[in-house]
């Protein structure tokens, strides 16, 4: 059985004016132990609503249209925040966060934090020492300063032991998915790999097994992702193993994406990156033909107009009816 | 903002908070229209209540309705009076602290430390004790709001403080603008439905502190207020004898209005502050 | 002293400058004894990790923060008026979100950085400069109509920011890590509004990154940093295919490459 299946999964936003905006539109996939999947989009293309449909979080004004979303064989859908937050964040399912700042409160010190994690996802059952002494350990294992760290106030951390903190109390109870929404966005280079190699530590260690990986740098998921999916508007355009994705891009708005992509390396500097110009559609009303057509660089003259669906194209899913 | 406001309005502890407000400020505005108010001597000491008089009379046979619109009157006055001074001077002070930091912040934290030493209350009273004559309704206000501005300063200077290092204060700077000009355009606008709820908390404080002063004797000669009325049934034997008009009515009073400045608070709160929102 | 010969002086000229903060046990030294010249014209890159001193060194420069010790000038002079300096040199920030005050619309706030010119433009003059500001960074004015901070993308906000530079043309610009929290398909096209203030205004550029890849792109030079202090400079070729310091080496191996190696689960 898969760890982790994702059925059709529609979400919505309804606003105060009654508007439906179609945040993520007909996303499936199914996950095996060990996988790392990333999701690569710009900002804006429902990478972050469809993390909070992902763990069957949904708090108005986010609502789901359709499909299904399974850990294990569970569905998290129809389920309140309370009992999700209670019966399957952090001990089935577990997220990073993107600004570890945000995310932990000011006032409160690292360990106090953890408790109050904890507590509030496992109805209070396990105890503030106990919850400590494993924290400790989790830390020693990654070199962590782990006694100043503990007692610090987040202000008193650099960013990235601020990140790490953060990982480490959201994967104490070893769940056995994680979703990292942008984990290493806010973090220089430096601290980044710091971050990333801890995540790595995790996996290795079998602290948990399956990921999911939401940036906007696809460099990055070539070296943390086993498969890719591209998504664009709501939709996943492209979806293959990393080789095929950054290397041989088949849909044009994942070549765009390359194409739009910096780097330092020697004889780069005459290769001119080309942006995407244009932005993406609005979600509230969805083109009926291909949500890139207005932007894409070979579109042709139906392209605005013609449904497009997800088809095998060298190997992997592609949603373009002219992707070769 | 009109978004805030409309989330405002969907918060039913905010209508209620908001309604019970409007109510006392209407009875205290409206009711003399239709209520002849006379604070004369009209029957015998603690008439019970009756047909004309309907709420009794006090120790020396005032009408207690009478009495209690004129000090619900008295109360709310001194309620905004100190809100406004309390919540202004505060601000200012405590904006421009937080922002400019030196001479300035060390005042104001210099005088909030000592304010925390020395609670304010016993600083009232010293005050008020002192000034035997000519203490009237609006000099107690004005030593409530001066004696509790520290508070505000303090807790606007913390916001102010976080507001500084952002991106667009820097902005403005390199736009060429004054501290008078990024104190009052691109500080203070951020802050606003904070200062608004501090207003809130200090109109709910200055209005306790008058009746507390008060019941203890040290209220206003010129008028009479929630406080004197519970001090003169205090002083005058009213708790006895099952007189509960002579007490019960102005307790009721503040309660409901302090507990609505309060539930105004809390639900403003839980709309400004998304970290509460949750 | 720079100015002693017939040659005009740099834009920006270090000698030995010291920031810190605090005193006594919290002493932090942001910059630490650097010294350094800009030529007009020139588009440096001072690269580092968080917390390296690029940003106070840019404030140093901004002239929003003072130098503890050493000597600093602008063209040839210390920067003592900072309105006449802030009319010549000027800055596009982090985050574009946090940059703009969310109560004004957006064109005012636009407008109202015009104030900071020596000669005051007419309302007219305003309007067209900020139009023009705007039609150089590819946003129809009339888009942007009435609109607030909040409505607009983070990508858009950059290029807000932009559309103020081409508005103002200062004669310099710090550029402080104006990339780092758009997404990576804009970031080309940040870099290349920084490359056209250069070409056609013949603006001198000072670019604080810590994407040493995106500072190869644009640069003429290239400042590495660390712990305040500058540990490597040169061109771009030069630091990234023969890098001298350790930090260097260790910025450019950090960076996910596609073709590269780099962290193995």
């Amino acid at each position: 059985m898969p760890t982790f299946e994702v059925d059709h999964l529609s979400l919505h936003y309804l606003t105060r004016f009654g508007e439906k905006i179609q945040a993520v539109s007909d996303v499936s996939f199914t996950m095996e132990q060990g996988e790392i999947l990333g999701i690569a989009g710009e900002s804006g293309c429902g990478k972050s609503t469809l993390v909070n449909g992902l763990m069957g979080l949904f708090i108005p004004p986010l609502y789901p249209t359709s499909g299904d979303v399974r850990v294990g064989g569970e569905s998290l859908m129809k389920r309140t925040p309370q009992d999700i937050r209670k019966n399957v964040l952090s001990q089935k399912v577990s997220m990073i966060p993107q600004g570890a700042f945000n995310a932990l409160n000011p006032t409160r010190k690292i360990k106090d934090i953890a408790a109050d994690v904890i507590a509030s996802h496992t109805g209070g059952h396990t105890s503030k020492k106990d919850i400590e002494a494993r924290l400790r350990e989790r830390f020693d294992l990654f070199g962590m300063d782990t006694e100043r760290v503990l007692n610090a106030f987040p202000i008193q951390l650099t960013a990235g032991e601020r990140q790490r903190s953060v990982i480490g109390i959201s994967t104490l109870l070893n769940p056995q998915m994680v979703i990292a929404d942008e984990p290493t966005s806010a973090l220089d280079v430096t601290t980044q790999k710091v971050v990333i190699r801890m995540i790595f530590d995790l996996l290795e260690k079998g602290i948990f097994n399956t990921m999911i990986f939401i940036t906007h740098e696809l460099p990055l998921l070539r070296h943390v992702a086993n498969n890719i999916a591209i998504m664009y508007a709501g939709e996943f355009v492209e979806k293959g193993t990393n080789e095929q994705v950054v290397f041989d891009p088949r849909h044009p708005y994942t070549q765009a994406l390359m194409g739009s992509m910096l780097s330092a390396e020697p004889g780069q500097k005459s290769r001119k990156p080309v942006s995407i110009e244009g932005a993406p559609p609005s979600l509230a009303k969805v083109p009926p033909g291909c949500r890139f057509a207005a932007r894409c660089p070979v579109a042709r003259a139906d392209c605005k107009t013609q449904k497009q669906e997800l088809r095998m194209v060298a190997g992997r899913l592609v949603r373009c009816n002219y992707a070769e | 903002m009109t978004k805030l406001l409309k989330n405002l309005l969907k918060s039913p502890s905010f209508i209620i908070g908001m309604g019970l407000f409007l109510l006392t400020i209407g009875g205290a505005l409206l009711l003399p229209f239709f209520y002849h108010v006379n604070l004369g001597l009209q029957a015998s000491s603690y008439a019970s209540p009756n047909g004309k008089f309907l709420l009794g009379c006090d120790h020396l046979g005032r009408d207690m309705v009478s009495m209690l619109i004129e000090g619900l009157r008295s109360s709310l006055y001194v309620g905004l009076l100190t809100g406004v001074i309390a919540t202004t001077l505060g601000t200012a002070l405590g904006i421009y602290g937080g922002f400019k930091g030196g001479w300035m912040d060390d005042f104001v934290n210099l005088v909030t430390n000592l304010f925390l030493v020395i609670p304010s209350f016993v600083v009232l009273i010293l005050i008020s004790s002192s000034l035997s004559k000519g203490r009237s309704l609006t000099l107690i206000g004005l030593i409530i709001g001066l004696t509790t501005w520290t508070w505000s300063a303090r807790a606007v200077r913390a916001q102010a403080a976080s507001l500084k290092s952002r991106d667009h204060i820097a902005l403005a700077r390199i736009n060429g603008a004054n501290t008078f000009r990024v104190l009052t355009l691109h500080i203070l606008p951020y802050l606003a439905s904070y200062v608004f709820m501090i207003f809130i908390l200090q109109v709910a404080s200055g209005i306790l502190s008058e009746a507390a002063i008060s019941m203890i004797g040290l209220g206003p000669l010129d008028t009479v207020s929630l406080g004197t009325i519970l001090n003169d049934a205090k002083n005058q034997g009213g708790f006895g004898d099952g007189m509960w008009w002579a007490f019960m009515p102005a307790t009721v009073i503040i309660t409901v209005l302090v507990f609505a400045l309060y539930i105004i608070n809390t639900s403003m709160e839980g709309v400004f502050n998304p970290r509460l929102r949750k | 002293m720079p100015n002693n010969s017939s040659a005009p002086a740099p834009v920006f000229y270090a000698k030995n400058v010291t920031k810190t903060f605090g005193h006594g046990k919290t002493l932090v030294k942001a910059v630490d004894d650097v010294s350094f010249s800009i030529a007009d014209g020139e588009i440096v890159s001072i690269v580092g990790g968080s917390g390296c001193g690029k940003s106070v060194l840019a404030k140093v420069m901004l002239g929003l923060y003072k130098q503890n010790q050493g000597e600093f000038t602008y063209r040839g002079k210390a920067i003592t008026d900072t309105r006449s300096h802030w009319n010549e040199v000027q800055s596009v920030f982090q985050d574009p979100f946090s940059c703009f005050n969310q109560f004004f619309s957006i064109r005012s706030q636009l407008k109202d950085a015009l104030n900071i010119l020596k000669v005051k433009p007419s309302k007219a003059e305003a309007d067209a400069r900020v139009d023009a500001g705007l039609m150089a960074v590819n946003i129809t004015p009339k888009d942007i109509e009435g609109k607030y901070p909040f409505e607009l993308s983070g990508g858009q906000m950059q290029r807000m920011l932009l559309a103020r530079i081409f508005a103002l043309r200062p004669k310099v610009l710090i550029a402080d890590e104006p990339t780092s929290m758009v997404d990576a398909c804009v970031r080309a096209n940040i870099l290349d509004y920084l490359m056209k203030l250069k070409v056609e205004l013949g603006m001198t550029i000072v670019f604080v990154t810590h994407d040493i890849g995106l500072a190869y792109y644009v640069s003429d030079r290239l400042f590495i940093m660390h712990e305040g202090k500058i540990v490597e400079s040169g061109t771009p070729d030069e630091v990234t295919q023969h890098p001298q310091s350790p930090h260097t080496v260790q910025l450019l191996e950090d960076i996910p490459e596609i073709h590269k190696e780099w962290l193995k689960r």
